[in-house]
């Protein structure tokens, strides 16, 4: 499905840059669209190290440990696929506890050491199963308890009180978590049988 | 508020490195394990950013958003959602960084208090960069088929660009 959304990516915006006369821009694009993500690989790198740095320590301590017990009654019916009290389950937990807290910067470092560690734990090939889906769905929406960031950019353009949306960000992130959600489960009835 | 922002992340680390400490975990030691990790996972999901990248800046440097929008914009009329906010709610599920800059562009001619500066602002809150997290966690493992993650995610993003518009009418009445 990627390679599909890739192609169609390329190829929409020849056809665009073709009608609104950009193509100059374009080729510049090509260029830049590259080097941005190697400096944006650098600047991550940082942020990657500490986290998983930290991870690690969490772990030794038995901190991850604590914690995914504490979300177990979640994370046991969202992921079956996972060892109760394994490496997988931990990193998953801390994932969850760093998107709700807001830490996006610290998210990513520790759903990829989740998703390696999901990996290890039961090698699925080239294939995804089912708790990696809904582990993956879960990281595409958002479920942050207090939207600091866009409340920043609010105040900054000079909103009277930049967090009074937060009852309607909660109410639109539960209503998008359960569709998206829904949909895996659906569509997971259907996978089944095709494998 | 603003300040709890600024304390969360500080908090999260004392409490890891302090945890660690009582627990007697050489946690130096510990963190430079964990960190070599770290390096080889930013290494391993370069090409995956590359590309993902190279797509997105071509796509808005094309003008795509823009007539993709104009396009659309009869039909989201209509619906009741804000025009305004359309090229966001296109742009967000494949980059944060765009989105963000192009959330910062609109708020200075839409103010942030409006219907459609507030609809934006939860669109921002309630979503993220679906392409971005599908391509790295699964560039991460080597993983090639999505199986349904692709549309069981934008089914969210959909549903996150319909409630916006209901949730903020039914929250802030005017």
């Amino acid at each position: 499905m990627l390679n599909r959304i890739w192609a169609g990516m390329v190829l929409l915006s020849f056809f665009c840059a073709v009608v609104t006369g950009r193509m100059q821009e374009l080729s510049q694009a090509v260029l830049a669209g590259s080097r941005q993500a190697v400096e944006l690989t650098l600047s991550m790198a940082g942020m990657m190290c500490a986290w998983t740095g930290l991870l690690k320590i969490a772990e030794k301590s038995g901190a991850t440990a604590l914690l995914a017990n504490f979300l177990r009654p979640i994370t046991r019916r969202l992921f079956p696929d996972c060892a109760a009290g394994g490496e997988a389950i931990q990193a998953v937990s801390l994932n969850i506890t760093a998107n709700l807290l807001g830490l996006g910067n610290a998210a990513t470092p520790l759903g990829i050491a989740a998703m390696k560690a999901m990996v290890k734990e039961k090698p699925t090939g080239s294939l995804p199963n089912r708790s990696m889906i809904r582990f993956v769905v879960l990281n595409t929406a958002s479920i942050q308890l207090i939207p600091t960031y866009i409340a920043t950019l609010r105040a900054q353009y000079g909103s009277q009180s930049p967090f009074d949306i937060t009852p309607a960000v909660w109410l639109v992130s539960a209503a998008a978590l359960t569709a998206a959600l829904g949909m895996c489960f659906i569509l997971e009835r259907g996978g089944r049988h095709r494998g | 508020m603003d300040k709890l922002g600024t304390w969360i992340l500080p908090a999260a680390v004392v409490v890891i490195v302090l945890f660690g400490t009582i627990r007697r975990v050489p946690v130096f030691d510990a963190f430079l394990d964990g960190a070599k990790e770290g390096l080889r996972s930013s290494i391993s999901i370069l090409p995956t950013l590359v590309g993902l990248l190279m797509g997105v800046t071509m796509l808005s440097a094309s003008g795509a958003l823009d007539l993709v929008s104009h396009l659309l914009s009869p039909l989201i009329s209509w619906s009741g959602f804000p025009v305004e906010a359309l090229p966001l709610a296109l742009l967000r599920p494949f980059s944060g960084s765009g989105s963000t800059a192009l959330a910062a562009s609109l708020f200075q001619t839409i103010s942030p208090d409006s219907f459609a500066g507030r609809v934006i602002s939860v669109l921002m809150g309630s979503t993220e960069t679906t392409f971005y997290a599908v391509a790295v966690y699964y560039g991460a493992v080597n993983i090639r088929k999505t199986r349904w993650t692709i549309p069981s995610a934008l089914t969210g993003d959909l549903m996150s660009m319909a409630a916006s518009a209901a949730v903020v009418l039914w929250c802030f009445p005017t």
